[in-house]
């Protein structure tokens, strides 16, 4: 596994790593090793930003801490359990026919597809809360639209990709949207304020209405 | 309870702390005080903690009312500040009675005036923090004319007796900010590296608090292509696919999809708050730590 040091800034470096299935590894890997003075660790699609207290934790420690932790299957490491949360979808979307029918299956085959596959949310992105979620079940690629909405609804479930999401807030989006569920994503007012936090495990179920 | 009414706000008005760092895996910036030094400053002139919550004032042309006597203190811009009627120095604290009503006129040099009050701004927190962060759109709203804001309770320690110090507005010339290296100094050519540090950049006016454009010439990429999206820390110089850099500042979105070519020192970033459109950027390098 290739993992590159960059530098950013005084008290963070940027590891990249070649694929995402390299970044979970390595995020679950120093998420169960963190050392005193570790701000954060924020996961992206190739990257992970390691953010310090310099006074704790120098960013040559810090290095060091990363150069060396074994990360080879270390998502199923033992000790490591990921916590899992179910999320109740009425599969209603815009956009759910139209996206089954670009691959090819039944929009009640792709719904059962989205509930069978066991999903973890690799990172956050574009907003507060907004997890791109991946999976090992999940075989399918679904373009953007090209044209972006200008508003998508809270709680929108929608696919772009090989990412599942559920939008936690209105705003501007281009995935395609497949459901809906009334799940709180982000409150920023709650002790957690997301419910998808980088190495959740995410499960989705059908339910007739939110 | 104290309360100040904020009568007249000028342009933007925000209630600002030193932010909320650690959240950034969540999708939530660090946000906070754009110039925090000029937050810490003032809070200490009125016996507060460093992070105790004030108002972040754009540009000037403000107006509030306390309803009892207390302590306040002005930092950040340089304008002309009054308190009925009578100038209050820069940079000192100054005592305001009841019903003394605090006007801040048009910044004369820098953009952002900081107002700490003894007690500091008392909003509710959110992600344990009282800062507005602008493009998230959370924390406290932005402060409009009549807003009632508590004032919380009166710190320990006492108000410093300090005697003047030596207090310098925001320059009005040419500004020399640090850089440190970037995550991806290697996509840009030699000459690109140089321009940047030889440039006369601009100041723009698509400035605030997410990210301030600079005007000047394109920065010139090696690798083609498009990076997937990383996180970046604030001060984070991303070149966008114009060739132009823009500075990420505190309410910036978490991660970016535009490669960072170097970043503005913490040290440096302060004075980025202060800067106005058309002011002159130049970049140095970072003495080493």
């Amino acid at each position: 596994m290739s993992r590159r040091l960059l530098p950013s800034g005084d008290a963070a470096l940027l590891v990249e790593c070649d694929t995402l299935d390299e970044v979970l590894a390595l995020h679950d890997a120093l998420a169960a090793d963190a050392p005193a003075g570790l701000v954060e660790l924020v996961p992206a699609a190739r990257t992970i930003l390691v953010a310090v207290d310099p006074e704790r934790l120098p960013l040559e420690s810090a290095a060091t801490w990363v150069r060396r932790i074994p990360a080879e299957a270390a998502a199923r490491r033992a000790g490591h359990v990921a916590d899992e949360v179910t999320v109740d979808v009425v599969y209603d979307g815009d956009d759910l026919r139209g996206a089954a029918g670009h691959l090819g299956v039944s929009p009640e085959a792709l719904a059962a597809r989205h509930q069978a596959a066991e999903w973890r949310v690799a990172f956050i992105g574009f907003a507060p809360g907004f997890g791109y979620l991946v999976s090992d079940d999940w075989p399918f690629e679904v373009p953007r639209l090209d044209a972006p909405r200008s508003r998508v609804p809270a709680g929108a479930v929608a696919l772009a990709g090989a990412f599942a999401g559920v939008y936690p807030r209105q705003s501007p989006g281009g995935w395609r949207l497949i459901g809906r569920t009334d799940a709180v994503l982000w409150d920023p007012a709650a002790d957690s304020p997301t419910l998808f936090v980088p190495g959740r495990r995410v499960r989705f179920r059908a339910v007739d209405r939110p | 309870m104290t309360r100040v009414t904020v009568e007249v706000p000028g342009p933007l008005v925000l209630v600002e702390d030193l932010g909320r760092p650690g959240h950034a895996h969540l999708g939530v910036a660090g946000s906070g005080a754009l110039d925090r030094s000029a937050l810490a400053l003032a809070n200490r002139l009125v016996g507060n903690p460093d992070g105790a919550a004030g108002l972040e004032i754009l540009m000037g042309g403000f107006r509030a009312r306390f309803d009892e006597e207390t302590w306040i203190a002005i930092t950040g811009a340089w304008g002309r500040v009054v308190v009925d009627g009578r100038p209050v120095a820069p940079y000192a604290a100054a005592r305001v009675t009841a019903g003394a009503v605090l006007e801040i006129g048009p910044a004369e040099r820098g953009a952002r005036y900081v107002l700490a009050v003894r007690g500091g701004i008392d909003e509710p927190m959110e992600l344990g923090s009282r800062s507005r962060d602008t493009l998230a759109a959370f924390g406290p709203a932005p402060v409009a004319a009549g807003r009632v804001l508590e004032i919380g309770p009166v710190p320990a320690a006492s108000v410093p007796l300090l005697d003047r110090e030596a207090a310098f507005p925001p320059p009005a010339g040419a500004v020399t900010l640090a850089l440190l290296p970037g995550p991806r100094a290697d996509w840009f050519t030699d000459a690109a590296h140089t321009a940047l540090f030889d440039a006369a950049w601009r100041f723009s006016e698509q400035a605030d608090r997410v990210g301030a454009r600079l005007l000047g010439p394109a920065l010139e990429r090696r690798v083609p292509g498009e990076l997937a999206s990383e996180a970046t820390v604030p001060g984070s110089i991303q070149v966008a696919g114009d060739g132009r850099p823009t500075i990420l500042l505190a309410d910036r979105p978490v991660t970016g999809g535009y490669p960072v070519i170097a970043i503005v020192a913490p040290a440096s970033l302060d004075a980025v708050a202060q800067l106005r459109p058309g002011q002159e950027v130049r970049f140095r390098h970072a003495h080493p730590a």
